[in-house]
């Protein structure tokens, strides 16, 4: 087995017992991507020397005894929206072709402070817009259970290189569920945190009041792994939560016998396909045979979160995405007035989905309509909020599908925007309510493509999320190992 | 014949002077190398976030509290979205519908009598970066290029709004120099509108006296001076009355004051209205105010000018001498407040003050703080004056000394042998002497020669030696000789 | 619900300069997406604030002190046009 193919807890161990060496890890999973990345285009780039001389680094350190914690020496991607200094840094995107960032996000600080190493930076939808990896400036990834089909979006750089061993952990974003949808459909788990529990100094910001930083690994312990290592407060980021990280290792392997599951009745019916049904009913009835209670709850609110979801994402995002107009870096397209050259740049360098984010979020602003949009979304964003809390004191978490399908073809949903939006009805939610929120895969369909599984809790509730999750796992014994992986 | 009154209102915007920016860690500099006091946050990088400066928030409440408004006991900041290259995020955060301050005033003396001048309210915001627009003159429209310097993007920058409760330029003017004053006197800011670290625009319309309505205001900008900003203003009225009684309509818009050219010049209207789509900044906290930092700014406020302007009053002060001694340097203001309490006179030590003190300060070319004269020096100085130990040119020979270091005023009078005699007996006895030696001359001073006293005054002077108190020995000749 | 979306001018707004062909492409897109959004206006939302932070944090601050600042170099080092250690740009057409 190569060791591309182990769980970072597995590699942690070999790298501590003397079975295998940092540059070792990485040489296996760059490997891994020399075979793959022709076809999957996870990676727009690889730091082969930073990443080794990180490598020899952690080999030096750990031989000398000094232990920086579980992800010393261990190859990880991140998402293209991360600020590396020194490393480029385009979010997909025409308009920051080249531009290379004079600082790190303080998650990278964080990940190279505990002696992590820096493979590269992963393939993403445009400005993390989009549910597919198709949005991509620089060409789609494509899904490693069958490179025909999408490895969902935007993270889907990241779920794929994990899936397929490219990298042995990954880190990406969540706004709408562009860690989770990925996750599911590349058979990975994927975790979005409570919002605030990670900083967001550094991430190229979508939209400021959902977006959250988040790992995709092939286990659930590996990625509250990776969730350790960078969470807690960050004073450069004022909306990071100021009170202790939660403490989620207890009750991890504890099952789930004695908590109340909550089923949501609007996350299911049509539009959702049977085998993904099927495998929810099954981890129920598997999660009823440990000792759950399952318990049919209903959330109203859940009906209007996309259209809430997508009156406010934008408009946030015209705001954030404004910066780039080819003054201080990236692309400029040149004009005879300033304006000229702004506006010039910003249609060349942004994509058609970008675009238009841009202009419903702009209009959904603009004199006249804030009120009936933007204020009114944030209002029954309130709602959600309390409706959620409400459930939460009947039960301890929610369960879904991750997404109504499994990966589908590449180009099936480009025509049809909103047809791509409904991608994400079922993570939504917990976006908007700043909640935290996890995909286990659970199985595989007829066509061999990975199921997901999502497990929702309250606000600062990663503890009890973590232990369902597990169970979850546990109990479904998925294999995270596409067949383009190679023989094992 | 229509009666035209002018309404006006003064929007100011204030640099403070914290140490560092307002949403982050850059140091807040003037006239530094361009580009070199940035950060990702105050430069507008990907992936940059604000973080917000808790003391210039305090000092926006100290300037609030000043003006006498109410603080908002919770407060949002909010995006102002418009595309400009020196606005490096093409958003500025300001705060629209929840500023920090609201409903005070500012009382200001305009001709002697005292006007409530209203302010709507003051606001947080972050300063933009600096344009230098290329080519000839430096105006936007002939430039061949722009550069830009962002050393002053995220500089806290206070925005403080009047009610158009002014009526003249002169008002306006004084309305901005007391608020100039308020703001530097309170150490917010160095407030001098030549750096730019204070700067007014002005919303001037014009109706008919008597009616209620407003007429269509007219944005002012670019004045920067006192003096431009009272012409600025006057010349915009006159331009509005012309206009309207030739039939024409005020168009609401932004006019651009021209030093040269002596007259406000139309801009090039830009297309439609701005709009700014303010939202709430998702970046940042709500502000929620603390009752007990509130009580500890309202406590560690300063004496504020109408306060102090009453006192003076009180003292006895001629409302010149107030005017004058309010527009003082501090340091020197403090030096006659602590003579007073020592007992000096009022009356004479403000003259002192703002007469011959400020001038040997001037020509000393320095200020109060650099100098050895303290509110015990002006006591003594002007007592002995008062007492008539000192003639006035003696005084001032002392007050020069004093300032070079020489000492306390009576060390510096008795050094020189500059104090004068005013023992009534001992000047009596000199008189009597000198009268004794000149009887020809009093028979002529009575035989109508004024003149001839001074003579005799000169006499008494060298025979004691120049230190008699020379009015005394006038009034005593006198008194023997009429 | 809007019916008549004036996407010249939001596109002005919003500093995007594309073609007539774009900008009615993007029109009904527009309108799609906003007759499905627009479901929210049906919702009474009466006496509900709008949410500010998801954990209704409040109250944070940074001290007022000085933090390194970026090497001019590469600051600049990024930027498509610079003389003398400006940033620069084509003429405006507008003042701010």
């Amino acid at each position: 087995m190569s060791l591309a193919d182990l769980t970072i807890a597995e590699a942690g161990a070999q790298l501590r017992s003397g079975g295998a060496t940092s540059v070792d890890l990485l040489d296996a999973v760059i490997e891994r991507a020399s075979f793959t990345e022709a076809q999957l285009h996870c990676y727009l780039t690889i730091d082969h020397v930073g990443a080794r001389s990180a490598a020899e680094s952690a080999d030096r350190e750990l031989t000398a005894g000094t232990d920086r914690g579980p992800l010393h020496g261990i190859p990880l991607a991140l998402k293209d929206n991360f600020c590396t200094r020194g490393l480029t840094t385009t979010c997909s995107s025409q308009i920051l072709a080249g531009y290379v960032p004079p600082y790190d996000a303080t998650v990278v600080s964080r990940l190279r402070g505990g002696g992590a190493v820096i493979v590269g930076k992963t393939n993403l939808d445009e400005f993390a817009m989009g549910s597919s990896t198709e949005n991509s400036a620089f060409g789609p990834t494509r899904n490693p259970w069958d490179p025909e089909r999408v490895p969902g979006g935007s993270s889907g750089g990241s779920a794929a290189a994990v899936a397929v061993g490219s990298a042995l952990g990954a880190f990406g974003s969540d706004t709408g569920g562009s860690i989770r949808q990925p996750a599911s459909l590349c058979g990975v788990v994927g975790f979005k945190p409570t919002y605030g529990l990670v900083s967001r100094y550094g991430l190229v910001a979508f939209a400021s009041s959902l977006d959250q930083i988040g790992p995709l690994a092939r286990t659930v312990g590996d990625a509250l792994t990776l969730f350790e290592a960078v969470a807690g407060h960050d004073p450069l980021d004022s909306t990071s939560y100021p009170g202790a990280v939660p403490e989620m290792r207890a009750d991890f392997e504890t099952g789930p016998k004695g908590i109340r599951i909550g089923v949501v009745s609007e996350l299911s019916g049509e539009g959702y396909e049977p085998e993904v049904a099927i495998a929810m009913t099954r981890t129920l009835n598997q999660l009823a045979d440990d000792g759950a209670e399952i318990v049919e709850v209903s959330l109203p609110t859940f009906e209007l979160a996309l259209s809430c979801y997508y009156l406010i994402a934008p408009a946030e995002a015209s705001a954030n995405l404004a910066r780039f107009d080819g003054v201080r870096y990236g692309l400029r397209i040149d004009g005879e007035t300033v304006e000229e050259m702004m506006a010039r740049t910003r249609a060349e360098g942004f994509g058609p989905e970008v675009t238009r984010r841009i202009l419903l979020g702009t209009y959904s602003l603009s004199a006249g309509y804030y009120d009936a949009f933007y204020g009114q979304a944030n209002r029954l964003r309130t709602k959600l909020i309390q409706e959620l809390a409400e459930v939460h004191q009947r039960v301890e978490v929610l369960v879904s599908p991750t997404s109504p399908t499994v990966a589908f073809e590449l180009g099936a949903k480009t025509q049809d925007p909103l047809a791509m939006y409904l991608s994400d009805v079922c993570t939504i939610p917990a976006d908007l309510a700043g909640t935290p929120a996890i995909s286990v895969p659970v199985g595989n369909n007829h066509q061999g493509l990975p199921i997901g599984l999502q497990v929702m809790a309250p606000a600062l509730g990663e503890a009890v999320m973590f232990r369902v999750a597990r169970a979850v796992e546990e109990r479904a014994g998925f294999v995270a190992r596409p067949p383009m992986a190679g023989p094992p | 014949m229509t009666a035209w009154e002018s309404v006006i209102g003064i929007e100011v915007h204030v640099e403070l002077r914290t140490a560092s920016k307002m949403f982050c860690g850059c140091p807040v500099v003037f006239g530094d190398r361009p580009n070199t006091a940035v950060c990702p946050t105050c430069l507008g990088l990907p992936g940059a976030l604000p973080v917000t400066n808790g003391i210039a928030i305090e000092w926006l409440a100290r300037i609030g509290l000043a003006l006498h408004c109410q603080i908002a006991p919770s407060s949002v900041f909010h995006r102002k979205n418009y595309f400009y290259a020196d606005v490096p995020k093409n958003y500025q955060i300001s705060q629209f519908d929840l500023p920090v301050c609201t409903n005070g005033w500012l009382d200001v003396v305009v001709d002697g009598e005292e006007i409530r001048v209203g302010i709507e309210r003051a606001h947080m915001e972050e300063d933009t970066g600096k344009s230098l627009h290329q080519g000839s003159g430096g105006r936007i429209h002939s430039a061949t290029s722009t550069l830009l310097d962002f050393n002053r993007s995220g500089v806290p920058l206070v925005e403080i709004v009047s009610r158009p409760d002014l009526r003249s330029a002169v008002q306006a003017r004084t309305y901005a120099q007391d608020l100039r004053a308020l703001v530097a006197e309170l150490g917010v800011s160095d407030a001098r509108m030549e750096e730019g670290s204070i700067r007014f625009d002005a919303n001037v319309s014009v109706r008919p006296i008597g009616a209620t309505d407003l007429g269509t205001k007219v944005e002012i900008k670019n004045m920067n001076s006192f003096r431009s900003l009272e012409r600025a203003i006057a010349s915009e009225i006159d331009r509005q009355i012309n206009l309207v009684e030739g039939g024409g309509v005020v168009i609401q818009e932004t006019r651009h004051w021209d030093e040269a050219a002596g007259a406000t010049q139309g801009m090039r209207t830009k297309e439609g209205s701005s709009d700014y789509r303010y939202f709430t900044e998702p970046d940042l906290v709500p502000m929620v105010m603390v009752p007990a930092t509130i009580e500890r700014l309202q406590a560690d406020l300063p004496e504020l000018p109408a306060e102090r302007r009453h006192r003076f009053a009180q003292l006895g002060l001629d409302p010149q001498v107030v005017d004058v001694l309010s527009g003082t340097e501090p340091g020197l203001r403090r030096v006659f407040d602590e003579a007073v309490a020592l007992g000096a006179d009022p009356v004479m030590g403000a003259n002192w003050v703002t007469g011959e003190v400020t001038a040997a300060i001037r020509k000393a070319e320095a200020t109060t703080a650099d100098i050895p004269f303290t509110g015990k020096d002006l006591a003594e100085l002007v007592t002995m004056v008062k007492e008539g130990s000192l003639s006035s040119s003696a005084a001032k020979e002392v007050l020069a000394a004093v300032i070079m270091g020489d000492g306390s005023p009576r060390a510096v009078a008795l050094a020189r042998d500059l104090m004068q005699v005013s023992d009534e007996a001992l000047i009596g006895a000199a008189v009597d002497q000198v009268l004794a030696a000149n009887t020809e001359a009093i028979a002529r001073f009575r035989g109508g020669e004024e003149k001839v006293l001074g003579f005799l005054v000169g006499q008494v002077m060298r025979a004691t030696g120049g230190k008699a108190d020379p009015k005394l020995v006038n009034t005593l000749l006198r008194q023997r000789i009429t | 619900m809007p019916i008549e979306i004036d996407i010249a001018h939001v596109a002005r707004l919003a500093r995007l300069a594309l073609t007539s062909e774009e900008l009615d492409r993007y029109r009904s897109q527009l309108a799609v997406i906003l007759d499905h959004a627009a479901r929210v206006q049906a919702v009474d939302t009466t006496g509900l604030a709008p949410t500010a932070h998801p954990l209704g944090l409040t109250n944070v601050f940074r001290p007022d002190e000085i933090r390194p600042t970026l090497d001019r170099d590469e600051v600049l080092g990024q930027a498509p046009s610079t003389r003398d250690g400006y940033f620069e740009v084509p003429p405006a057409l507008e003042g701010a």
